[in-house]
């Protein structure tokens, strides 16, 4: 099963490096996860898949999801940022799987933050 | 928490800030001696005694954003309510392995949970980061290496939406042969 399984990987790679060469090519929207004991007791895991599954399902290859710590708003978790180029940072509090996929759709594709779910903004200061 | 898998997510954050390189996640089910064990080694910072002594206790963490630390506590608390324990090992600059025991088939046991999410979880979130995760159930075996991913395709990746696909069906694949699913493919 092993063997097989990583044989399709190996597919993969040709595809996998042309998609690295493009994101080098242009700064890329990267999307933040708090993973504290606070964001996992709370459902950020749901959120993280929800998020990486949406981002497949939509093609999405220049955007990264990545986790944080506890970022002391452990009460407003599960807790996710935006952090697109020249933007501010946007962080979203009380996230659950169903409002993270309408937040890919609204913010990552069409650029339109949500502010109902909004807990704070950042200017980035550039 | 309602999940050992959530627990297991949990610690590997705690050797994530550790500053750990390498992270073994292993999991034992043995329903003969009816015990379930996890064990997260990881090659961290590791604790000084002083520290390892007061770490079960909810009000220490090293973080400063809050006064509270209930990772530890909680899943010694879970451990133990399923006539289990919670033991720590830690050398400074070699690293801390927790093992948490439980009775498998206790009523009160939490239910081990989604360890494919939570692995991936794990993974594509600190590509920079190797998670060996093995699991036991019984006589059938399974493992994950993700230096061998690596090798195959590169640390970044991990970070692509297509190779996170794949890597999701591969883990669910793995879990599911554990427990006696059956696979697509032949087991060679």
């Amino acid at each position: 099963m092993k063997m097989k399984s990583l044989d399709e990987l190996k597919k993969l790679r040709e595809k996998a490096q042309e998609t690295i060469r493009l994101r080098e090519q242009e700064e890329g929207t990267k999307i933040v996860v708090g993973m504290g004991t606070c964001g996992i007791a709370a459902g950020a895991r749901e959120v993280m898949l929800a998020l990486v599954d949406e981002l497949q399902k939509k093609n999405l290859k220049d955007v990264v999801v990545t986790q944080t710590g506890c970022a002391g708003l452990c009460e407003k978790e599960p807790l996710v940022d935006v952090i697109r180029p020249g933007e501010p940072k946007i962080t979203y509090g009380y996230m659950t799987a169903e409002k993270a996929r309408s937040m890919v759709t609204s913010h990552i594709v069409n650029g339109q933050v949500i502010g109902e779910y909004v807990i704070a903004r950042e200017d980035s200061g550039d | 928490m309602r999940e050992i898998a959530l627990h297991v997510l949990d610690l590997v954050q705690n050797s994530l800030r550790a500053g750990a390189r390498l992270i073994k996640v292993e999991i034992v089910e043995d329903t003969h001696l009816d015990s379930l064990v996890i064990t997260i080694k990881d090659d961290g910072c590791g604790m000084e005694r002083a520290l390892l002594e007061k770490v079960l206790d909810p009000f220490t963490t090293t973080r400063t954003t809050r006064k509270v630390g209930l990772g530890l506590p909680l899943l010694k608390m879970a451990a133990e309510r399923a006539a289990g324990e919670l033991s720590i090992d830690s050398k400074p600059g070699e690293g801390t392995v927790v093992t948490a025991r439980f009775q498998h088939s206790h009523i009160d046991r939490m239910p081990l949970g989604d360890m494919a999410g939570s692995m991936l979880t794990a993974i594509i979130s600190n590509p920079a980061v190797d998670v060996v995760y093995r699991h036991r159930v019984d006589q059938r075996a399974w493992e994950v290496d993700t230096r061998t991913i690596k090798a195959e395709v590169g640390e970044e990746a991990l970070t692509l939406p297509v190779v996170i696909q794949w890597l999701k069906s591969y883990l669910e694949q793995g879990v599911s042969y554990l427990y006696g699913g059956v696979v697509e493919n032949e087991i060679s």
